[in-house]
This record gives C-alpha cells, sequence and structure tokens, in this order.
C-alpha cells in the first residue's frame, strides 16, 4: 500500500489516537497546573526541613524515567491490591487510562513546581515591598503581584514543559492506551507498513506547532501592558536549578 | 525480603546488575555519537550554505518534536527494513536479518541527544567572544589552530551546563529500549516481576538504581562545571 492509502483507510483510528493524546497531555498539564503553584509557595517560603518531602518527590521524579513512573504506578498497583480493593480504589488503578494520566500528573507537578519557584524567585523584590507599601494583605499581594508577574516569567518554560509532556505522553501507549502511538503500533501490526510511523511522526509535529502558536499569542496577551509602553525587557531566566 | 535481590540462583541481584550493565553500556556508546551529530547539526545550522543549513534546521526541530519512542521505533523498524533490503539487493538468497535492538537503540538515542545537543552548541558558539578569533588570526594561527586553542576551551564551558542535562535526560531515556526487547535495567525488572509477583517492590527498586546514577551523574557534572570555570573570575 502507498502512504496516501494507508491514510485514508485508516484516519479514524489515528484521529482517535490524535483526541486521546490531547485528552492525556491536557488533563495531565491540568492537574499538574492546579497543584504545583501552592507547592512552588512550600519551595520559596517554607522552612527547609518543612520543605524535605517536597524536595524528596521532585528529585525522584526528576531522578527517574517516567516509563518506570508510569510501570511502578500500573503495574505496581498490583502488588496491594487486597488493600486498594478495600479501599474501593482498585478500580481505578485497573485501568490504564488513569494510571498513566496520573504518573504524567505526577511528573508535570515535579517539573512545573520548580519552573514556577524560579518566575516567583524573579519577581523583583522592590514591587513586593511597594505592594506592602500601600497595605495589600499578603494573599493580595500574592494574587495581584507575585503570581502575574511570576507567570509572565515562566510561561516559556511552562510551554517547554507541556510538550515535554506531550512527547512523554506516548508512553501510555506501552501501558495499552490507545493514544496516537499506540493506534500507530496498532496499525502498523496489521499492515507492517512502515509509512504509518511518518504519518504519526507528522501529527505529533502539528499538534506541538499548533501548540507553540497558541502558547505564544497567549505569551503576548499577558505581557500587552508591557508592550504598550516599551520592549519586554529580556525575562529573567528562571534560576538554574539542579536536575535530581 | 532480601533474598530476592542476592546474587545468585536465589536472588534477582545478578540479572539486575546484568540489566544495569547494558543500561550503562547503551548511555556511554551513545553519548560521542549524539555529540558528533550534535557538532554537525550546529555546524550545518550555522553554514553559510542555504541547503545546509535549512538541513540542520530541519533536523534539529523535527527531532525535537518527536516523542522519543517514536523515533526509536521508527528507527528500529524503519532501517530493519532497509537494512534487509539492501542485504537482500546485495545477495538474493539471504533470509531475514534481524536488527540488533542495542544498536537501534544507540542511532534512535544518539539522535534525539543530537538534535538537542545541536541547539546546546550552537548557543555556546554563538556566546564566544568574535575579537578572540579576530586576534586568533591576527596573530597568523591557522582555523584548526583558532578551533582548538581558543574556541573549543571555551566552547566547553558554555556548552557544559546543558549537555550536562541532556546527559542526564538520555540516561532516562535508555529505559526505553526495553520496550524493543533489549535486555536492559527496566527489562530485566520486568522478567524478575513475571517471576516474583512483585511488582511494587520490583520497580521501585529500578527507580532507585536511575535516582542514584542522575544523582552522581550530577555531582560529576557539578565537579566537572567547577573545573571548567576554573578560570574565570565571578562577578560578584
Amino acid at each position: 500500500m502507498n502512504p496516501i492509502e494507508i491514510i485514508a483507510q485508516y484516519w479514524p483510528r489515528l484521529l482517535d489516537g490524535t483526541l486521546m493524546t490531547i485528552k492525556l497531555t491536557f488533563l495531565g498539564a491540568l492537574i499538574a497546573a492546579l497543584v504545583s503553584p501552592g507547592f512552588a509557595l512550600i519551595r520559596t517560603h517554607a522552612a527547609p526541613l518543612a520543605q524535605a518531602p517536597l524536595r524528596l518527590y521532585i528529585s525522584f521524579m526528576r531522578g527517574t524515567p517516567i516509563l518506570a513512573q508510569l510501570f511502578l504506578i500500573f503495574y505496581g498497583s498490583g502488588q496491594f491490591r487486597p488493600i486498594l480493593q478495600d479501599w474501593g480504589l482498585w478500580t481505578f488503578f485497573r485501568d490504564p487510562f488513569n494510571c498513566a494520566l496520573l504518573a504524567f500528573a505526577l511528573n508535570s507537578t515535579a517539573y512545573q513546581t520548580e519552573i514556577l519557584r524560579g518566575g516567583i524567585m524573579g519577581v523583583p523584590q522592590g514591587e513586593i515591598e511597594a505592594a506592602k507599601a500601600i497595605g495589600m494583605t499578603r494573599f493580595k499581594t500574592l494574587r495581584r503581584v507575585v503570581f502575574p508577574h511570576a507567570y509572565r516569567i515562566a510561561w516559556p518554560a511552562l510551554g517547554n514543559e507541556v510538550i515535554l509532556l506531550m512527547k512523554a505522553s506516548a508512553l501510555a501507549s506501552v501501558v495499552t492506551v490507545f493514544d496516537i502511538m499506540g493506534r500507530t503500533r496498532q496499525i502498523f501490526s496489521r499492515t507492517f507498513d512502515f509509512s504509518i510511523y511518518l504519518w504519526a511522526a507528522l501529527i505529533y509535529l502539528c499538534i506541538t506547532a499548533i501548540f507553540v502558536l497558541i502558547w505564544r499569542q497567549a505569551e503576548r496577551r499577558l505581557s500587552r501592558h508591557i508592550e504598550a509602553h516599551h520592549k519586554p525587557r529580556v525575562a529573567a531566566q528562571p534560576a538554574k536549578e539542579p536536575q535530581a | 525480603m532480601f533474598e530476592l535481590f542476592s546474587y545468585g540462583d536465589t536472588g534477582w541481584g545478578d540479572e539486575i546488575l546484568r540489566g544495569l550493565a547494558i543500561t550503562v553500556q547503551l548511555a556511554i556508546v551513545t553519548l560521542p555519537v549524539g555529540l558528533l551529530l550534535g557538532f554537525l547539526a550546529a555546524f550545518a545550522s550555522m553554514s553559510r550554505l542555504g541547503p545546509l543549513r535549512f538541513l540542520g534546521f530541519g533536523y534539529t526541530t523535527i527531532m525535537r518534536g518527536l516523542p522519543e519512542i517514536l523515533t526509536l521505533f521508527v528507527v528500529y523498524n524503519g532501517v530493519g527494513l532497509l537494512l534487509n533490503m539492501a542485504l537482500r539487493w546485495w545477495n538474493p538468497e539471504r533470509g531475514a536479518t534481524d536488527f540488533s535492538p542495542f544498536a537501534a537503540g544507540v542511532i534512535a538515542l544518539g539522535m534525539v541527544f543530537g538534535a538537542f545537543a545541536g541547539e546546546v552548541l550552537r548557543g555556546a558558539f554563538q556566546s564566544l567572544d568574535k575579537g578572540q578569533t579576530e586576534a586568533g588570526r591576527a596573530i597568523g594561527m591557522t582555523q584548526g589552530q583558532i578551533f582548538r586553542r581558543i574556541q573549543l576551551p571555551q566552547l566547553w564551558r558554555f556548552a557544559l551546563p546543558g549537555l550536562g542535562n541532556l546527559w542526564i535526560n538520555m540516561l532516562k531515556d535508555t529505559a526505553l529500549v526495553s520496550v524493543i526487547a533489549l535486555d536492559d535495567l527496566m527489562r530485566m525488572t520486568k522478567v524478575a516481576v513475571g517471576v516474583t509477583k512483585q511488582p511494587f517492590t520490583f520497580y521501585l527498586l529500578a527507580c532507585l538504581i536511575y535516582w542514584v546514577m542522575c544523582v552522581l551523574s550530577e555531582l560529576v557534572l557539578y565537579w566537572m562545571e567547577r573545573r571548567a570555570n576554573r578560570g574565570i573570575r565571578r562577578a560578584v
């Protein structure tokens, strides 16, 4: 078969896989985005001893392969089946989609926390002092001064993290989730036609390209008040942090 | 409990160590391949020739956008297919030859490493002080001498943090080769799980081993960075 025939015959499956990849990536990134601001605040404000568990978690997530993390959750939960059944959690862990989502959310939370921490530390002290001077409460300062600026600093790095997560989501195919990669492997095992891999590559590249465009638009929106007056300064790079 | 991890027939210690050896071998063999590709990509994307620049840009952009596991399958199945076609063209009587998963792992991981390293090295090249190159030329150094004596030592200093991160990422990505049936740490763990029915224990052990390797790498990289920067006065 030629590449056109392959895509003509199998596009519904690939579309299905594409939606699954987007769903996994979006939900994983979203869950991590909800948890990471709190964690980032702990990383910047809590006492070193109180941070220890969080630092250990982040180091573990960044120092081990995401495939191993996925296996630890998906296959590893089987070892605790009786307990999980007692707690009514077994149906959750039996489903590969749930396990993949949990692994990706946990992994991305670690990365997003560190990125956001860099952003928070990049907020000039003067802005926080100014907020204090006009009588803002601590919470209000965080909401109106620190986080808006921190997100603007962290935005490009957060976009990179989402792309990394999208690429990592292809690993879900190994535990039988039918995302783009899962569908591609399924189709290849039937047709032995190599061109299906090239179609999959094209889809991944298109998703990345579209995402980059959307993310850049959002970035422009986040800093529209700056552009009106002068060119944005080179955003302070988040502090270089150790990998593991 | 510890009997499970013992060395010999009763435990899985030796099998897992054998897997670890494959993982380490794979990472160490991939590193020079990836660095070479990275240098080629960096030179190509800074070339004066348009088509070469396009090639460099295309390679780094596409490879960085693809999931590593897809790259691995493309190389494993695609190169295997090409290899068989070539061998059959050479000698029609020949049966199908299996492409070694180790070689596929080295090529795929090397290509991914090379694409990211190309960007790191290009950035490092562009942060070199132009005046120094001109000074080298002024005192009559050849292009090769300028590269070896002026550019390379500083390139190393600028690129080391980026390359260090890539090494750690690549070390973690080696776990993917277990999917194409190479007996690395991950796959030997899977074998142990299949027999002992203790998935959590063994996958946790595998995670801990990867973790230790990453932390050790980081210590070595920290030391290398300090050494590379020993001649530099830090602004206070």
